[in-house]
């Protein structure tokens, strides 16, 4: 397919721009480099841009089970109240008495957010999951460095962990400790226990892990790091599978981030924007980033926490994708939070059920919203790997689950159906996927080749990395 | 897969060949380098630059990994392969004439194998 | 109460038997049952589509929208042309995840190809990232690309908008790096001061241009000065007045940022918007975020994929440089389209709109006695000298007439005009002021 720059003519366009009506002003100094932009008509823009779309697959197109991604369905409602021109009209300095409407709806997603969290106050200005790991994660540097406990330069994050955690542990600073899983996929006690010490400043951990697995033992985990004089933080990537079934705070956690894009259905948007909403317990309130919403006596304004972090973005948050949350949020309600929670953790053991006749689970044990199949016998015995039978699905319309993730599980696919999908739909796709097992066996060859009726196939991952073509060049 | 037998080997797959009592050529052997796969980067040592034995001199990327390239050797980086920053592949093509940094004032090593050892111990 | 679950009570029942469990409890038995919240949780009850729309409705219309606005500090309205809402509001890309698959992700990787190609044509650099979250974050993040075990502090121009120096301030705390403020000398960066201040340790130097008193700094001098240090010179860009002014690569910068709103986003009460982040090519794997490269399949087809991947954190983990994993990408995909539909001339266009309407408003407002702060070219935004009761005076006047006026600064106000605000509205606007000065 044609770039926008082979398309049209110079000198095409559309006429958007009206005559000047004051007189021209030009600035000293121009540039000279010339400024190749698309010239084309407004049909010829629209097609083009159209065609993309068609070589798009999203939640609107089918099966999405991405593992730790939670591709659920994204409501229509949320997206006409995110349009709304009350909220994308604002500006951003507006005086405060001018966004009453707008610092409610930060307030009132907030007040439901600590409550699931179970946290006590909420804030939205991080723009994304790995943003809020490093505002949590900040929350945790400034708690010990008020305290003047210097020692504490260690952050423990498991090696079940996604790598924003160490990630971000060490932009934040810390030395990163990897402590091992145990052979079930959680939290090794004793490697915990070991690892602990004065110089531990805390934990990152995800629960219900990466493996989808509530940890059992999550009690005994955060007490160990308390004890150690550690705090504890809850990657909501998982949150999905636990929302309004069991709070992150009762688990004994201090501060928590959570993807409005997974668990609270903002769509993704091929990568962003997503939201990060952070929560913390009381104690951590002061170091927050500034500003948090208040409200007083019914009416909402800005407040700079005592010992904030200070900002971690321009203004308040990703204020668009707030609303969308909000929206979801408010609609589900105090019974549709938990249920949605419910039948996503139902759909993936459905799920893990029909296929575990011929796949080979990494945990064979109840799961939580998501699951791991290892295809490490198919692949000894085939010679179809992973993502051999990950490209077989595209040729039947599917998107493939995560491949490859957890690092901890070899030829690992992580399936999280969410709990938007049907019986009905999750039977058919149970049927696919046990069909390409048994085409590895039948026909690997066909598996290799995969995918054939997709709009690209199979491509050249190394000879990109290694020519670097970033951009087009104009002849 | 070749294991020279003029080199030595370490166990986190490096070869070393010495150019005299205090200076070696260091690279990754036949074994690392099919293991990464196709590499597509090599982030390079930079000369004058102290190495430790046992600590990373460097790494390399693949599309899906990255991978240290850990020192055999204490002592200096005397020189750096730069033609390995404009392709990465010659250390896949040819690991033992990609040598990536030039140690000198070696003074210490990590125990180091033969080439019929390190084969029995990669057990190829 | 709203839910998009879609089984019947029977498909529940037959899902559980198969399963083995009795119940929907019974698959949260590793949970610590004193845990479980139950019937505890406080939340108000579900709502109705119809219900929630007059709800969150409602909640709109508690907020002002003007129907002018003369206020940017890093927030601008701009016309949207229709063609970009009419895009981007498809489904396919709305809703669809980062591209791993890339098979079935073309749509969305050229697009970003494309959004790349057009930033380096704006800024003259060689290589974009896919986009960063906003402009600020990005501006923070481009000091780790500059810092090594020698260089290892960072400086920012006092004339930089406060809150992209106080995100960076902000991420320096968390990576342990002294952030130091180059002072102000009448609106623009002193480069005295900035040459005596960088050391044999500066890692790079942080330019705002326009800066956020929307003066014109001189960039190339400044970038010489930092240069002549050793150092990175890093610019942060208006990305609409980069079709017009000397590009960050002319001035010799290494890295550019910028906030990308004002590409066809609206100013949505701050966000989402994205960061753009572009740089040489000596300097690309060092970008955070990802990238799109182009390459064929097996076919020979030309295709797109993610690539330079071992740079990111789901690789390199607590190695890698910094922790980003998503981005904006639809507000790239935005911007990209927008910027299409624009062409060079529009772009143009639009910026010698911006340059001329604040040009006028600012000699309409000198001749009803109003004084600029600041000597010096500027682009779309300029100071005028104002004590706190003028400021409130002012901008009281103006919003009383459907206007948000500037953004009151130490001493003055900072104004803003685009291509929106027809000469007639400035008109009124300065009749406005004049009532009230």
């Amino acid at each position: 397919m044609k770039l926008i720059f082979e398309l049209g003519a110079e000198g095409r366009g559309l006429s958007l721009m009206p005559a000047c009506d004051v007189p021209d002003f030009t600035l000293s100094e121009e540039r000279e480099a010339p400024l190749h932009l698309p010239h084309v008509s407004e049909n010829e823009l629209t097609r083009h841009y159209t065609a993309l779309c068609k070589r798009v697959h999203g939640v609107n197109d089918g099966f999405y089970p991405l593992g730790s991604c939670t591709m659920k369905y994204n409501p229509k409602i949320d997206e006409d109240m995110a349009a709304l021109p009350g909220f994308t009209q604002l500006h951003p300095l507006q005086d405060v008495e001018t966004v009453q409407g707008a610092l409610e709806a930060y307030h009132v997603l907030g007040t439901e957010l600590s409550e699931i969290f179970g946290m006590d106050a909420v804030t939205f200005q991080p723009a994304a999951g790995a943003h809020g790991e490093f505002t949590g994660v900040m929350l945790i540097k400034a708690y010990h460095v008020d305290r003047g406990d210097t020692a504490r330069t260690k952050i423990i994050v498991p090696d079940s962990a996604h790598g924003t955690n160490p990630a971000t542990a060490a932009m934040c600073g810390f030395q990163v400790v990897n402590i091992p899983s145990g052979s079930d996929g959680c939290v090794d006690l004793d490697a915990l226990r070991a690892a602990v010490g004065p110089d531990t400043a805390g934990l990152m951990l995800t629960n219900p892990n990466t493996v989808g697995i509530f940890d059992k033992n999550i009690l005994e985990i955060t007490k160990i790091v308390h004890e150690a004089g550690g705090l504890c933080y809850y990657d909501g990537a998982n949150l999905n599978a636990v929302m309004g079934v069991v709070r992150p705070g009762d688990m004994g956690f201090d501060c928590i981030h959570s993807n409005l894009h997974k668990t609270f259905a903002t769509p993704h948007g091929g990568g962003g924007p997503g939201a990060g909403a952070v929560g913390c317990k009381d104690f951590l309130r002061k170091y927050m980033p500034g500003p948090l919403v208040v409200e007083k006596d019914g009416r909402f304004d800005f407040e700079y926490p005592e010992k904030s972090i200070g900002r971690v973005k321009m203004f308040y948050g990703n204020f668009g994708v707030v609303i969308k949350a909000l929206t979801y949020v408010l609609s589900l309600g105090r019974q549709g939070i938990p249920d949605a929670a419910k039948c996503a953790v139902l759909n993936a053991n459905y799920m893990m059920a029909r296929l575990k006749t011929k796949f080979d689970m990494a945990y064979d044990e109840i799961c939580m919203h998501e699951f791991v199949m290892s295809l490490v016998r198919l692949h000894d015995e085939t010679g179809c790997s992973a993502l051999d039978v990950a490209k077989g699905m595209l040729d039947f319309g599917l998107h493939p689950p995560t491949m490859y993730f957890p690092l901890i599980v070899h030829e690992a696919l992580m399936v999280e159906p969410c709990e938007t999908e049907s019986k009905e739909l999750m039977d058919e796709v149970c049927d696919i996927y046990l069909k390409l097992y048994d085409m590895a066996y039948e026909n690997p060859q066909a598996l290799h080749d995969a995918p054939l009726h997709t709009p690209v196939r199979r491509l050249d991952e190394v000879a990109a990395a290694r020519s670097m073509v970033l951009r087009y060049q104009f002849a | 897969m070749t294991f020279p037998e003029e080199l030595k080997y370490s166990r986190d797959d490096e070869w070393v060949k010495m150019l005299d009592d205090t200076t070696a050529l260091v690279g990754i052997t036949d074994y690392a380098q099919s293991e990464m796969g196709d590499l597509v980067f090599i982030n390079l040592p930079v000369a004058g630059d102290a190495c430790e034995k046992g600590v990373a001199l460097c790494d390399i990327e693949s599309v899906k990994a990255v991978s240290d390239v850990v020192c055999p050797v204490t002592g200096e980086v005397a020189e750096v392969n730069e033609e390995l920053a404009d392709a990465p592949e010659t250390l896949n093509n040819d690991p033992y004439g990609a040598w990536i940094a030039k140690i000198e004032n070696i003074s210490d090593f990590e125990e180091l194998l033969t080439a019929e050892e390190y084969r029995a111990y990669r057990n190829c | 109460m709203g839910s998009y679950i879609p089984h019947t009570a029977e498909q529940r029942e037959q899902m559980l038997a198969l399963i083995g469990v009795k119940s929907l409890d019974d698959l949260y038995k590793s949970v610590p049952h004193d845990m479980l919240i139950g019937d505890k949780l406080a939340l108000p009850d579900g709502m109705s589509e119809l219900e929630v729309r007059e709800k969150v409705t409602a909640m709109a219309e508690k907020n002002k929208v003007f129907k002018t606005v003369l206020r940017g500090a890093g927030a601008y309205r701009h016309f949207i042309p229709a063609v970009v809402k009419s895009i981007t509001s498809r489904e396919e890309l709305v809703t669809c995840y980062t591209p791993y698959q890339a098979e079935i992700s073309q749509g969305v990787l050229q697009g970003v190809f494309e959004f790349q190609t057009m930033i380096c044509e704006l800024t003259g650099m060689d290589v974009s990232n896919a986009s960063h979250y906003d402009g600020a974050t990005a501006a923070a993040e481009t000091i780790p690309m500059c810092k090594d075990r020698k260089r290892t502090r960072a400086y920012v121009s006092a004339t930089v908008n406060p809150q992209v120096i106080e995100t960076m301030q902000t991420y320096c705390f968390a990576s342990n790096t002294e952030l130091i403020v180059v002072p102000a000398r009448d609106g623009k960066t002193d480069a005295e001061a900035l040459k005596q201040a960088l050391g044999a340790d500066a890692a790079c130097f942080y330019l705002q241009q326009p800066n956020y008193y929307g003066l014109m700094e001189d960039a190339a001098a400044l970038g010489e000065i930092t240069h002549a240090a050793g150092a990175k010179f890093v610019m942060g860009v208006n990305p609409i007045a980069c079709a017009v002014m000397k590009t960050p690569r002319e001035c010799g910068a290494d890295i550019v940022v910028a906030d990308g709103q004002p590409l066809g986003l609206d100013t949505n009460f701050g966000g989402p918007y994205l960061g753009i982040m572009a740089t040489t090519n000596a300097m690309t794997r060092k970008l955070p975020g990802r990238i799109v490269g182009e390459t064929h399949d097996v076919d020979g087809e030309r295709g797109y994929v993610l690539t330079l991947s071992a740079r990111e954190q789901h690789i390199r983990r607590e190695k890698a440089s910094s922790n980003i994993c998503s981005n904006q990408a639809l507000c790239a995909f935005t911007a990209g389209v927008y910027m299409a539909a624009m062409g060079a001339d529009g772009m143009k266009q639009c910026a010698k709109l911006c340059i001329s309407k604040a040009h006028y408003f600012a000699s309409e407002l000198e001749k009803i006695g109003c004084r600029l702060k600041y000597d010096g070219e500027f682009f779309h935004e300029f100071v005028t000298e104002a004590g706190a009761d003028c400021q409130k005076r002012i901008l009281d006047a103006l919003a009383a007439e459907g206007i948000l006026g500037g953004q009151c600064v130490d001493g003055g106000i900072l104004w803003c005009v685009t291509e929106l605000v027809s000469r007639e509205t400035l008109d009124r606007a300065v009749a406005i002021v004049k009532e009230v000065l």
